[in-house]
């Protein structure tokens, strides 16, 4: 599976460091998603079926398929709840994050 | 053109629309994400003014990994033809060219140089997701506002129940271009969405396909509700999936019985206001509409 990676971004110290022109390498993320959510999916691996409707309307895209179940990315979960409403077997669960 | 139909199980585990900033529970980035999934990593994007380009690339956070450019607002379609074209004149042969744009960017802003490209007849793919006003700069009334809605430019109070103007027809009016191929489709139905982006991606030719994305910032709806709404939409009769391919019209979802509008739009802050009358308006239009694609697309 190959999706945009976390890197640490290092701020520019000298003009050179720039890029030139508006353009930039894509793939690239600096920053997680995950201080967004208040509610935080959980999915329970026995009742999951592996029908893969949550994987395919998650906006986010981080419902991935992991040993014939689903797994979820927390660092980019934004916690809107799609997956909840539309698992027909109440395979996912939100739950309110700890502090 | 294989005959596979994509679904979840087959298509790529590889996503190329991640890390974004798009509010939780966004349609729009669904709608996105699973163009990028279907087409593949040679694919050239190009993302008018709108949600997506501002959401995708917010240097150095860079969500696309495709290759991805903001065009002007009025421009996606000139510019898509004109990444197809440079892409021909270096010998580059195995790619898509895909341009996506909001319902303002296509159907008012972006109109004429869509309709430019169109008659140019180049290998193209132009996404039109649709969330039925100018979202990103705060919800004003578009080209493809139904009929009711309150947006801030056209708001609702004692003398008008917001929009006063039906959507525009879209999908009608491109197919009158006798393009190679054009569809509706809803994120609520994903697996149709699939399935004519696959199309689109196999045609030797011009494709648009008009995706119905919800946006819960912009319809006052809760963020989990966004694919539900789209599918409602379907089932209610107020969007319908359909296809244009050969000059011929297809209809390719035919409800038996409609769903409640008056539910669908109720459950939305932007219609909340709606009064009995403005209701049996939508609906009568509805019938309208109907009546005239059950004749003329079965």
């Amino acid at each position: 599976m190959e999706k945009p990676k976390l890197v640490e971004y290092k701020r520019p110290k000298h003009i050179n460091d720039y890029p030139t022109g508006p353009t930039t390498e894509g793939g690239k993320l600096v920053e997680k998603n995950a201080g967004w959510r208040t509610y935080k999916p959980v999915v329970d691996k026995e009742k999951c079926v592996n029908c893969l409707r949550c994987y395919l309307v998650c906006p986010d895209g981080v419902i991935f398929k992991s040993e014939g179940k689903v797994d979820i990315d927390y660092d980019f979960c934004k916690g809107c709840g799609i997956c909840e409403y539309e698992c027909k077997l109440d395979a996912i669960k939100m739950i309110k994050e700890d502090k | 053109m294989s005959n596979e139909k994509v679904n979840a199980k087959n298509i790529t585990e590889d996503e190329y629309f991640y890390g974004h900033k798009a509010c939780a529970g966004c349609g729009g980035s669904v709608a996105v994400r699973l163009v990028l999934k279907v087409l593949g990593k040679r694919t050239f994007s190009v993302l008018p003014a709108g949600c997506m380009s501002a959401v995708g690339f917010i240097y150095p956070q860079m969500a696309f990994s495709t290759n991805a450019m903001i065009a002007p607002f009025p421009a996606t379609g000139a510019m898509i033809s004109g990444v197809a074209a440079g892409a021909k004149a270096l010998g580059i042969k195995d790619f898509h060219a895909v341009g996506i744009a909001g319902d303002g960017g296509t159907a008012d802003i972006g109109f004429q140089a869509l309709s430019g490209a169109i008659d140019r007849g180049d290998n193209i793919i132009y996404i039109c997701y649709d969330n039925e006003a100018y979202m990103n700069t705060g919800i004003q009334k578009s080209g493809l506002t139904p009929y009711g809605t309150k947006t801030t430019t056209s708001p609702a109070g004692e003398n008008l129940p917001g929009s006063i103007r039906q959507k525009k027809n879209m999908f009608e009016i491109v197919a009158a271009h006798d393009i190679d191929y054009a569809a509706t489709c809803s994120i609520g139905y994903p697996n149709d969405f699939l399935n004519k982006l696959k199309k689109a991606k196999e045609i030797k030719g011009t494709s648009y396909i008009h995706v119905y994305a919800s946006c819960p910032t912009g319809w006052g709806s809760p963020t989990n509700t966004s694919i539900d709404l789209a599918k409602k939409a379907v089932d209610c009769g107020l969007w319908y999936l359909a296809e244009y391919e050969n000059g011929e019209f297809k209809l390719n979802k035919n409800p038996k019985r409609f769903i409640s509008v008056k539910d669908y739009l109720l459950s939305q802050g932007r219609f909340k206001h709606l009064k009995e009358e403005d209701i049996n308006v939508i609906i009568k239009n509805r019938d309208k509409k109907w009546e005239k694609i059950r004749k003329n697309w079965l």
